[in-house]
């Protein structure tokens, strides 16, 4: 008897949602938008989905059906993996505490 | 080319690496490292994905291309946002993820060879199963975004739009796109493909018109959970374990995100989503308006009540973001701070339009973030505080929440700014908030109604002091 992969997948899925759940609990409510800004970055990297599937065409033709839409993917992913980590770290780079000694 | 083992076994790193980034998010001191980790991720990601491709033909080049133009958008938009634009902005990114998500679909649909699922019209049953599944998430969470981002934006009306048959015509569409999957994976016909992902936009849309303007911080982290599924699902469909792991990560923190968001609202899930709250008791409550006495102040009284104030507590909400008041804030409590007032600042929730809104606007203010308090944190304060000073929040500190069950705010956890010897309410006139009930608070002794713009009352108050 053998072990389908997709069991294997299945677990690593629901461990990572343990993960999720108690690494998330754990964030600060203060940072709930960066929270929210950086697990949009990360969910982009369906870039990889997105790259394979641009080389979908051939040397003759670089533009196909399939590869159109890969790079039309990477194009809005690319937004998105830029886009949330700068702004991520801009907001993240406004938290500061308290100087005591200024003032 | 690199082994797929080897590639598996990056994909897992980068995974892992990811789990750092949002435990890095426990505390600002270790957050910017947590940020870095997730960008080191990425990086490994995206760097052994072209390291796995065999042949490199012409379009490799394009893929940096477009990668290239991609990030620059994304780098500018980044750079020139400003804070309080950034629940529109989060729900425009939400959006781009599902929009990925359903190309890729696509795009494995149409070769699925390239992806190793089998042929065209004869893909592996289970692969079509996933990449419906991601493709219908995704195409949810495209159109659910977008009108999130146009009623963020003002480009809608934030009201609720609902019409009768609402609830029935969504189960309907809900049920054909599950009687769609079955007939795509019987014959594998494109249409059913096309057909699925159309209907799926139609969902989306549907979804999210009859939520209104301040049920937005569920909506956001509804959708931030369902790009995470359409990932996962995405992820499924291409056996990489970098995606599965950072789908499942994403849509758990979102489902979180959503849970907190409606216990701050004392609100189930359904009840949000099936949405049309708010202005519905506009009728019952205009009958309980007689007009009963309000004592209204200016700035001057203001600033003399707090300037002999030992501490005050300020309650920032939307108003505060919608009239962009944090830095005249800001200056007006280092003025009191010189007067030797201790400033705590007193943070519901569900203040603003997303979760966590109100701390960024504060932290762009400079305001130090050991300053600012989360509700339970501060709420037994409001009895030993001399002046509470609300801007911009109404039905957050409705003390009506406590004590009138039959009350549509009945049961949500408030401020209790009414505990504090004085509260000053700056708000632009007595109108209800969002949940469209009379704020009690209006028409209590120890307040004081500043009715100005919550900006221009902060800098008229700074001038006195």
């Amino acid at each position: 008897m053998e072990i389908d992969p997709f069991i294997f997948r299945l677990s690593i899925f629901i461990l990572s949602i343990f993960v999720g759940y108690y690494v998330v609990w754990s964030v600060t409510p203060s940072l709930h938008t960066p929270l929210m800004s950086v697990t949009n970055a990360i969910s982009s990297v369906i870039i990889v989905g997105a790259i394979i599937a641009s080389l979908a065409g051939t040397n003759l033709s670089v533009f196909n059906k399939s590869s159109i839409f890969g790079f039309l993917a990477i194009i809005l992913a690319a937004i998105n993996i830029f886009g949330g980590f700068l702004v991520t770290q801009r907001m993240l780079a406004m938290y500061k505490k308290k100087k005591k000694d200024k003032k | 080319m690199i082994s797929a083992n080897l590639l598996a076994i990056f994909y897992l790193i980068s995974g892992i690496l990811f789990i750092l980034a949002l435990r890095g998010l426990s505390s600002p001191e270790t957050s910017r490292q947590g940020n870095l980790f997730g960008i080191i991720g990425m990086a490994i990601a995206i760097t052994v994905t072209f390291l796995s491709i065999d042949n490199f033909s012409s379009g490799f080049l394009y893929v940096l291309l477009f990668l290239l133009i991609g990030g620059s958008i994304g780098a500018f938009i980044a750079f020139k946002i400003p804070m309080t634009a950034m629940p529109e902005l989060v729900a425009g990114f939400h959006s781009l993820v599902g929009l990925a998500a359903v190309f890729v679909a696509i795009s494995a649909f149409i070769s699925p060879e390239v992806f190793n699922l089998g042929s065209s019209g004869n893909i592996k049953l289970a692969s079509l199963i996933e990449m419906s599944i991601g493709a219908a998430i995704g195409a949810i969470t495209f159109s659910g975004s977008i009108i999130a981002f146009l009623k963020l934006r003002g480009l809608m009306s934030g009201s609720p739009i609902t019409f009768p048959g609402q609830h029935i015509l969504n189960l309907l569409i809900l049920i054909s796109i599950i009687i769609l999957t079955y007939f795509l994976c019987l014959n594998q016909s494109p249409n059913f493909f096309w057909s699925l992902i159309a209907i799926s936009f139609l969902v989306g849309f549907l979804l999210i018109i009859p939520i209104g303007g301040a049920d937005m911080p569920v909506v956001i982290s509804m959708l931030n959970s369902y790009s995470g599924w359409a990932a996962a699902g995405i992820g499924f469909t291409l056996e990489n374990t970098a995606l599965i792991i950072t789908g499942a990560l994403v849509g758990s923190s979102g489902a979180i995100l959503s849970y907190i968001m409606c216990k701050g609202m004392n609100r189930s899930f359904f009840n949000v989503i099936l949405g049309g709250f708010g202005g519905t008791d506009q009728t019952s409550n205009n009958r309980s308006k007689e007009q009963k006495p309000v004592k209204s102040g200016n700035a001057d009284d203001a600033a003399f009540l707090m300037k002999n104030a030992s501490s005050v507590i300020i309650v920032p909400g939307y108003g505060m973001a919608v009239a962009q008041a944090q830095h005249a804030l800001r200056e007006m409590v280092d003025s009191l701070k010189k007067n030797g007032v201790k400033v705590s600042y007193a943070i519901h929730p569900v203040a603003g339009r997303m979760p966590g809104h109100m701390n960024v606007l504060l932290a762009e203010a400079n305001v130090p973030y050991d300053e600012v308090f989360e509700l339970e944190e501060i709420n037994n304060d409001f009895a030993n505080c001399d002046v509470a000073y609300v801007i911009g929040a109404n039905d957050v500190t409705n003390p009506v929440a406590k004590t009138d069950p039959q009350s549509p705010i009945y049961g949500m956890p408030v401020l209790d700014v009414e505990k504090s010897k004085s509260v000053l309410f700056v708000k632009r006139s007595l109108s209800p908030g969002y949940a469209g009930i009379d704020n009690d608070l209006f028409y209590r002794d120890n307040t004081l109604m500043l009715f100005a713009d919550a900006k221009k009352m902060t800098e008229d108050i700074i001038k006195n002091l």
